[in-house]
C-alpha cells in the first residue's frame, strides 16, 4: 500500500490544501516551489496508506511553525524539516517508518513531503486535523489525549531544541511557541512521534488523497471553463453559504492570533443580505444578517467566485468576488470531546455547535 | 507653469502642451519603429502653436512602455549578478527559482547566496559574510557582468546588510549598476528579489532610454528638466527613473487614470481606458489609482511592489468580431486597425466597425459597414455593454452607483448607460488622457515597514514622517505633501504588538530647486 507520489500531483495537492486551510495555515506556494525543485533534482516522494502501518511503527509528525509573514522572508527549507525529524530519531533512538502532517490545510500539508523527499521516508496519507487550526491542542491527537511530548524544534542556524516533557497540550503549545519566537518566529518542528496504532485510531485518514483530488477537480474545472466552486461543492458534498463581494475587512492581533472579520455584501440570490465571517487565523463563524449559520469545526472556506482559488484571512481584501462555502468536518472534531478542543467555545464564541450538515 | 506630457505606447505616441491647467495643444501619432523620431515629431507638433517669444517649457514628463516590453519580449536585458544575503535561511530556493526558463536564460544570472541578513525585529540573523560578498563581486567582475542585484533578509526593515554589501561590490567593480532590494520591494523575499533582479536586468536599458529621450529633447530645442512617470501616478527625475525602470512598468494605464482625474476634476471614480487591443479598468482613490495589494505577475515573474490595481479586459477598438458566432474577441487587429478594419477598407470586422455602423462614432468610410444587419449590430453592442458592466462591477467596492470616466482612443465603445454606474463621463482630450496624466503628475514617497514596541498611532506617525522625507528626497515641495493612503496590518504570532505599516504621500514638484539640479 505504498505508491509513488507523482510530480504532477504537487499542484493539485497545493490547491486542495489551500482550500482545506479554511483561510489559515499559510499559502502553500513556497513549499510547492520547494517540492517541485526537489523532484527536479531527482528526489521523489512515496505515499503510504495509514492502514498499511504496523501498530508499532514510529511515525514522525512534522510541521513548520511561526508567523507566516516571517516565513515569506526566511523561506521554508526541506533540510530543516528533515533535521527536526532526524533529531527526534536521535533522541528517541527509534527510526521512523513514515512521516505525516499535523494539518492538511495550508502550507503544512506539504511539510512531510519535503522531509520525506529529503530522507526517502514515505508520507502517510493522513493528518491530525483534516483542515488547519492554529494550535497544538487543536489536533485529533490532543482530542485523543495522546502523549504530547517530546518535540524537536530546529532553527536555520545551529539552534536545536527538544521539549522533553510538557504537562499538557496547552503547555506544549506555550513552551514551543516561546522557543519559536526566540529564534525569529519561524522554525521547523517534529512533534510527538506517533505509533502506527495511534495514527490508525486517531489520525484523520486519507486526507492527502482527498486534498489532491479536490485540487485536481478545481484545476480541471478551470481548464474546462466550468465552475470551479461547483467542483469544490460536488467533490466535498459541501454547501454554499453565501455569494457576494467583500466590503469590509477588520483585523487585530490579540494573544498572538490574527483575529477579525470580513463583511460580504450579497450578490445574486443573496442580494440584500450581509455575511460576516469572523476569523482567528482560520475562518471560525459565519453570521448571516447577525445569525450564526456556520461555525467551527465545520470547514468554512472562502473562495474566489471565478477561479475557485481559496482566499486567506491574511489576503482577503476589499472588492473580491467571493463565495463562502461550508464543507463537512471530520467526525472526530464533532464529538463532545472534539468540540471542547475546536468547537466555537474554544475560540471564545458563546455558541452551541450546530453543523451545517446536521439533518 | 508650462509642461509637455508625452506617452509613448506600443500603438500611439501622444503628446500635450499645457500651461497651468489649460491644454494648449495635443497630438496623437502612431508609434514608429524609431521611437525617438516619434517623440521629436510629437514635441514639434505641440510646440508649433507657440509664438517665438513664448516663455520656455518648465518640465517634460514622459511615460513609456519600453521596460515592460523588454521583459515581455525577453529582449534588451543585461546579464545579471545576483547576491542574496540570507544564508543559512532560504538556501533551498535560490534566486530566480520561480522564473520562466526563457527569461532566466535571457538574463543568464550568476547567483550567490551568502550569510547575513536580519530578523523581523532588527536583530542580525547571522553576521554578514563580507568575504563571501567580496568573492562574489570578484567573480561577477571576472564574468564581465556590470549589473548587480542585492537582496538581504528583511531589508525593508533593516537596510544595513544591503548597503554594506553594495560598498564592497563597488570597491571591486567601481562602475557597477547596483539595485538594492529595499529601495523597491516589500516584505516577501522571493517577490522582492524578483523585482530587484528584473530591475537589475533593465538598468542598462533604463540609462540608454533616458539618454535617448534627453537627446530627443535637445533636438527639439527643449532644455527643461525631464521626468519619467511611475506606476503609482507620480513622476521622478529621468536620471532617478533610469536606475529604477521597474517603477515605470504600469505607467501607461496609470497615466490615463491620472489624466481622467485631471480632466474631470474627480478624485473618487472608476476609469475605463479603452485602447486598441485591451481596456483597463481602475479605481481612482484621492485622485490616484488604487494600488494592488497582491502579487502582480510581470512577464511570468511574481512581484510585489507598487503597482496599480487594474482589471484588463479583452475589449478594444480593434477587437475582432465573429459575426456568425456572435463572439467578441479576445483577438484584436491591434495597431493594424487602419488597414484591417472594414471602415478603413480592410476585411476584418472589428468593434470599431460595429460602433460606426451604429452611428456611435464617425471613423473611416461608413458605407463599408452599411451591409451589417442592424439587429446583429444591436446584439453585439448589448454584449459589449454586458462585458463592461460585469467588469466594472468586479472592481467596485460598494453597491452604490459610481461615476465612470471613459478615456482612450476606443472610449466610444462605452455605452451611455450601464447598470451600477450612476453616470458615464466623457471629456474633451480623452484620447490623450495618458499624456495629460503624465503632464500633471506629482512626486511621491512611500514606506512599508514593520514597527514594534510602539502604539498604533506612533507607528503610523513614524511611517508618515519617513514617507514625507522620502518624498522630499524625490523632489517634492515641502508645503504641498499630503498623505495619500495609510494601511496597517497587525502581524500574527509576533510579540511586541508588531504591525506592518504602509504609508504613501504625494506632493507637487519643487521646480525652482530642481531646475538648478538638472
Amino acid at each position: 500500500m505504498i505508491r509513488d507520489f507523482e510530480a504532477e500531483e504537487i499542484d493539485p495537492l497545493a490547491v486542495g490544501a489551500w482550500i482545506l486551510g479554511t483561510g489559515g495555515g499559510g499559502s502553500p506556494y513556497l513549499a510547492q516551489l520547494n517540492l517541485k525543485k526537489l523532484y527536479r533534482d531527482g528526489r521523489k516522494c512515496r505515499l503510504i496508506d495509514p492502514l498499511a502501518l504496523d501498530d508499532n511503527d514510529a511515525v514522525a509528525v512534522v510541521s513548520k511553525m511561526g508567523a507566516p509573514l516571517v516565513g515569506q522572508e526566511r523561506l521554508v527549507d526541506p533540510a530543516h524539516l528533515a533535521r527536526a525529524m532526524k533529531l527526534m530519531e536521535e533522541y528517541t533512538g527509534k527510526p521512523f517508518r513514515a512521516v505525516m502532517s499535523v494539518e492538511i490545510g495550508g502550507g503544512n500539508a506539504l511539510s512531510p513531503f519535503l522531509a520525506g523527499a529529503m530522507l526517502d521516508v514515505p508520507v502517510v496519507d493522513a493528518d491530525a486535523m483534516g483542515r488547519a487550526y492554529p494550535e497544538a491542542q487543536m489536533t485529533s491527537f490532543a482530542i485523543g489525549d495522546l502523549q504530547m511530548y517530546p518535540l524537536t524544534l530546529i532553527d536555520c542556524r545551529d539552534n536545536e531544541a527538544i521539549v522533553a516533557k510538557a504537562a499538557s497540550w496547552n503547555w506544549m503549545e506555550r513552551i514551543s511557541r516561546k522557543v519559536c519566537t526566540e529564534v525569529g518566529s519561524t522554525s521547523a518542528t517534529c512533534k510527538a512521534p506517533r505509533t502506527g496504532k495511534e495514527v490508525k485510531e486517531w489520525g484523520v485518514l486519507h486526507t492527502v488523497t482527498k486534498a489532491t483530488s479536490l485540487g485536481r477537480a478545481v484545476l480541471d474545472a478551470r481548464a474546462r471553463h466550468t465552475d470551479p466552486v461547483a467542483a469544490v461543492l460536488e467533490h466535498e458534498d459541501g454547501v454554499v453559504l453565501f455569494k457576494g463581494k467583500i466590503t469590509d475587512v477588520d483585523r487585530t492581533t490579540t494573544g498572538g492570533f490574527l483575529r477579525g472579520s470580513a463583511k460580504i455584501e450579497g450578490l445574486d440570490d443573496d442580494r440584500g443580505s450581509t455575511l460576516e465571517l469572523s476569523f482567528q487565523n482560520e475562518w471560525a463563524v459565519a453570521f448571516r444578517d447577525g445569525e450564526a449559520i456556520a461555525m467551527t469545526p465545520d470547514l468554512i472556506c472562502l473562495l474566489d467566485t471565478m477561479s475557485g482559488e481559496a482566499i486567506g484571512t491574511e489576503t482577503v481584501r476589499y472588492g473580491q468576488r467571493v463565495t463562502a462555502v461550508a464543507l463537512p468536518a471530520p467526525a472526530v472534531l464533532q464529538t463532545p470531546k472534539g468540540l471542547e478542543h475546536v468547537g466555537p467555545r474554544a475560540f471564545g464564541y458563546d455558541l452551541e455547535f450546530k453543523s451545517v450538515f446536521a439533518s | 507653469m508650462k509642461r509637455i506630457g508625452i506617452d509613448v505606447g506600443g500603438t500611439n505616441t501622444d503628446a500635450v502642451l499645457i500651461d497651468g491647467e489649460t491644454v494648449i495643444s495635443a497630438i496623437k501619432f502612431p508609434t514608429t519603429s524609431d521611437v525617438m523620431k516619434g517623440v521629436v515629431d510629437a514635441i514639434g507638433h505641440v510646440m508649433a502653436s507657440e509664438p517665438a517669444n513664448a516663455s520656455p517649457v518648465d518640465a517634460v514628463m514622459i511615460g513609456t512602455t519600453h521596460f515592460t516590453n523588454a521583459v515581455v519580449e525577453r529582449a534588451r536585458l543585461e546579464r545579471v549578478g545576483a547576491i542574496r544575503i540570507a544564508m543559512p535561511a532560504g538556501a533551498s530556493l535560490p534566486p530566480m527559482v520561480d522564473w520562466p526558463d526563457d527569461l532566466r536564460d535571457a538574463v543568464d544570472p550568476l547567483s550567490f547566496m551568502v550569510e547575513g541578513g536580519h530578523e523581523y525585529d532588527g536583530r542580525p540573523l547571522v553576521p554578514l559574510d563580507r568575504d563571501a560578498v567580496r568573492n562574489a563581486a570578484m567573480r561577477i567582475r571576472d564574468a564581465g557582468i556590470n549589473s548587480v542585484g542585492i537582496t538581504a533578509l528583511f531589508s525593508p526593515l533593516t537596510t544595513k546588510c544591503e548597503t554594506e554589501a553594495a560598498e564592497i561590490v563597488r570597491s571591486v567593480i567601481p562602475d557597477a549598476c547596483i539595485t538594492l532590494s529595499h529601495t523597491l520591494g516589500r516584505i516577501g523575499l522571493l517577490e522582492r528579489e524578483n523585482v530587484t533582479l528584473l530591475n537589475t536586468a533593465l538598468q542598462g536599458l533604463g540609462q540608454r532610454t533616458v539618454d535617448a529621450f534627453a537627446k530627443a529633447l535637445k533636438e527639439s530645442g527643449i532644455h527643461a528638466p525631464f521626468y519619467l512617470t511611475q506606476n503609482d501616478g507620480t513622476v521622478v527625475l529621468a536620471e532617478v527613473a533610469a536606475a529604477n525602470p521597474v517603477y515605470s512598468f504600469a505607467s501607461g494605464p496609470t497615466n490615463s487614470m491620472r489624466g481622467a482625474a485631471f480632466l474631470t476634476g474627480l478624485k473618487e471614480a472608476m476609469v475605463i481606458d479603452v485602447g486598441g487591443t485591451t481596456s483597463d479598468i481602475g479605481c481612482l482613490v484621492g485622485g490616484f489609482p488604487r494600488e494592488a495589494n497582491n502579487v502582480v505577475e510581470v512577464g511570468g515573474v511574481r512581484t510585489l511592489f507598487r503597482m496599480p490595481d487594474l482589471l484588463p479586459i479583452a475589449l478594444g477598438g480593434g477587437t475582432i468580431i465573429d459575426a456568425d458566432r456572435g463572439t467578441i474577441g479576445p483577438r484584436s487587429v491591434g495597431y493594424n486597425i487602419t488597414r484591417e478594419a472594414l471602415v478603413f477598407g480592410g476585411s476584418t470586422l472589428t468593434t470599431t466597425d460595429v460602433a460606426v455602423a451604429a452611428g456611435l462614432v464617425e471613423i473611416g468610410d461608413r458605407d463599408r459597414v452599411k451591409h451589417l444587419d442592424q439587429s446583429t449590430v444591436a446584439a453585439l453592442l448589448k454584449r459589449i455593454e454586458k462585458m463592461v458592466e460585469d467588469n466594472v462591477d468586479r472592481m467596485k467596492t460598494s453597491a452604490e452607483g459610481v461615476q465612470l470616466i471613459a478615456v482612450g482612443g476606443g472610449s466610444f465603445l462605452i455605452p451611455e448607460k450601464l447598470a451600477g454606474v450612476s453616470e458615464v463621463l466623457r471629456v474633451e482630450h480623452a484620447g490623450v488622457a495618458n499624456a495629460l496624466g503624465a503632464a500633471m503628475a506629482q512626486v511621491s514617497g512611500e514606506v512599508d515597514q514593520v514597527f514594534s514596541e510602539m502604539s498604533r498611532d506612533a507607528a503610523i506617525a513614524e511611517a508618515e514622517k519617513l514617507a514625507r522625507e522620502r518624498a522630499m528626497e524625490a523632489g517634492a515641495q515641502v508645503g504641498t505633501i499630503t498623505t495619500l493612503d495609510t494601511e496597517d496590518i497587525p502581524i500574527a504570532y509576533l510579540p511586541g504588538d508588531a504591525r506592518r505599516v504602509r504609508v504613501r504621500v504625494v506632493g507637487d514638484i519643487a521646480f525652482d530647486e530642481r531646475r538648478k539640479v538638472a
